[in-house]
């Protein structure tokens, strides 16, 4: 056997490295240091994420990586993948930040090493995920990256609703992993391989088993999307997950998922079998925007008012798969990198106002502004960039996704675009609901006046400066977009 | 031959149907993970039959379904282990007793 093919896999290896040295560093550093495992494991992941940035202009002298496959196909990388994936570095180096203050809490610290071993093996089985060819290196990565998330889910020890929210995860993540094994087994009689590009060649007829198969794939990928139909577990979940998890699962998780969902759907299922899946996404999207939308109007529970947004917002991403083209890639990614930044800013204020006050609820926001103006105003940038209002990064996402979805010009795009408008304009009411009750309404008593802790500022700032750039100067979008035309023709 | 793969693939479907519905009707979250293997079950016994019936010359099969198999236990022993924590909390392992977050 080839060893050096493992050197393809030069990100998933790095990944690896980070994880064994917090390993090393949390089982064999002197009890003195362990206090400062949460900045070690900072630094030691932005020391990644910088490497991975650079690697490619330093090693190859040209800023591009080259295709790769390892395996036998199972596993490629290009850089369309290189860049997603630092993408997702980046935005889990925010979560990482806002998280300190939360780890060395009384409850978690003794257990604040397991914390960040968890989410580095979730991390590397969404790398996996993204990067996989053949259906069983996707399971694998799917399955590494949602366990270990059930085990962060229940992280509070003491507090119920973790355990509660964990179990509901775990149930309906095995479900859904369950039934997408099932419509895999059929994929699999019917074409006579797990490769993705053999399944796309095989170009079968359209039999009432690839139907059937096509069903459950889009399943159990649409409940780890939370597209409507699958949806329900999410708010229940996101609203008991400890803060820092929920702020992970809802941009990290979603993100990888999407692209990976992008991937199996246009390689795998793509253009002989598109028609069988086509209108079933089409339905499930308008579904999702809806409704997520219409549930989100009613919540009190700021963690469970994200969720419902959530899942509106997964509803948007899946906007560029059905579009099935490199704009569609290139509009979900760049859609995933400001939604990044727009909901851990949101989730970096809740996590604020929690472990200061220890309060959840819309009603405990209002007369924010008068208090603390800085939560404030963040909080309000958040809103306006999910909202997508046109100088934040949100409305170019928005924009960009629109054009992608519509670039086939069939009417019935246009149609679905259309939906998706309509509702963009239901999610501005409560989106500035928020924005009202911190600004507008009076209210006592209103949450005292605190200063947040150092780490919870950078993360605060950092998703700031994201959203203003991004929205003013949109400059990653033709980076991502080269990347995406160079990678996606190399993409099987 | 199609006679014969249908005896392996009718008790597949069925071990498959008796999951969800044992996932959906059940109480006990004990019960709700062993609806759950079965389901799992089913798969590794289509993947099986797939393979052995229509693909003879090759393992991909065969493999998928080891790897199935080994994801099984890990799911098993991750939810009992998040069982176990909640039965500490609400001394019972009905999941109608687990409704605090609704709606």
């Amino acid at each position: 056997m080839d060893y050096s093919q493992f050197l393809v896999m030069s990100q998933e290896l790095g990944l690896i490295a980070v994880f064994l040295l917090v390993f090393l560093f949390d089982t064999f550093a002197p009890r003195k240091a362990l206090s400062a495992t949460a900045p070690v494991v900072c630094v030691l992941f932005a020391l990644f994420t910088v490497v991975n940035l650079l690697l490619p202009c330093c090693c190859c002298g040209s800023c591009t990586v080259e295709p790769q496959s390892a395996f036998g196909g199972m596993y490629v990388t290009n850089q369309a993948l290189f860049t997603i994936k630092n993408i997702l570095n980046v935005g889990v180096l925010v979560v990482l930040i806002q998280s300190i203050k939360w780890v060395n809490g009384p409850d978690q610290i003794m257990r604040r090493g397991e914390f960040y071993e968890l989410l580095l093996v979730t991390l590397f089985g969404m790398y996996l995920m993204m990067s996989s060819r053949h259906f069983l290196t996707f399971i694998i990565g799917l399955e590494s990256a949602s366990l270990p998330l059930a085990a962060m889910v229940a992280f509070e020890k003491k507090k119920y609703e973790s355990h509660e929210a964990a179990i509901k995860y775990l149930l309906t993540a095995l479900f859904s992993s369950a039934i997408l094994l099932m419509g895999v087994s059929f994929v699999y009689a019917l074409s006579g391989s797990l490769y993705f590009a053999d399944i796309a060649a095989s170009s079968l007829e359209t039999c009432p088993l690839l139907v059937v198969a096509l069903v459950f794939v889009l399943a159990g990928v649409g409940f780890k999307l939370s597209l409507v139909p699958f949806h329900l577990w999410t708010a229940d979940v996101y609203q008991g997950a400890p803060t820092s998890v929920t702020s992970y699962l809802s941009v990290i998780s979603k993100g990888a998922t999407a692209i990976a969902a992008f991937i199996i759907f246009a390689l795998a299922f793509g253009e002989f079998y598109s028609e069988v899946w086509h209108w079933m996404l089409y339905a499930i999207i308008i579904l999702t925007i809806t409704i997520g939308n219409l549930f989100a109007i009613r919540q009190k529970n700021m963690k469970r008012f994200l969720a419902f947004s959530s899942i509106s917002q997964a509803g948007y991403i899946m906007l560029g798969l059905i579009a099935c083209s490199p704009a569609g890639l290139t509009a979900m990614m760049y859609y995933i990198l400001v939604y990044i930044f727009s909901n851990l800013a949101a989730f970096g204020v809740i996590q604020a106002i929690e472990n200061n006050t220890g309060k959840l609820s819309m009603d405990d926001y209002n007369g924010l502004y008068k208090t603390n103006p800085m939560l404030s105003v963040t909080m309000m940038l958040a809103m306006f960039s999910l909202a997508g209002i046109p100088p934040f990064a949100g409305f170019f996402s928005k924009f960009f996704i629109f054009r992608a979805a519509v670039e086939p010009g069939t009417t019935a795009l246009y149609v679905l675009v259309l939906i998706a408008l309509i509702n963009t304009i239901v999610s501005l009411y409560y989106y500035l609901l928020v924005v009202k009750a911190m600004f507008i309404k009076p209210d006592e008593p209103v949450i005292a006046r605190f200063r947040s802790a150092l780490s919870e500022r950078i993360g605060m700032w950092i998703c700031v400066a994201g959203i203003v750039i991004l929205g003013l100067a949109s400059c990653f979008y033709s980076d991502i977009a080269a990347a995406v035309e160079s990678g996606f023709n190399s993409l099987l | 031959m199609e006679l014969e793969i249908l005896k392996y693939l009718i008790p597949a479907l069925i071990m498959f149907c008796c999951g969800v519905y044992g996932f959906i009707t059940r109480k006990n979250m004990i019960a709700i993970l062993i609806s759950l293997e079965l389901m799992l079950n089913a798969v590794d016994i289509n993947f099986v039959v797939f393979n052995r019936f229509l693909f003879p010359g090759q393992l991909e099969g065969m493999f998928f379904t080891l790897f199935a198999i080994a994801l099984a236990a890990a799911e098993t022993a991750l939810a009992i282990a998040i069982i176990v924590n909640l039965f500490r909390a609400v001394k019972n392992v009905d999941v109608r007793n687990v409704n605090k977050m609704k709606f």
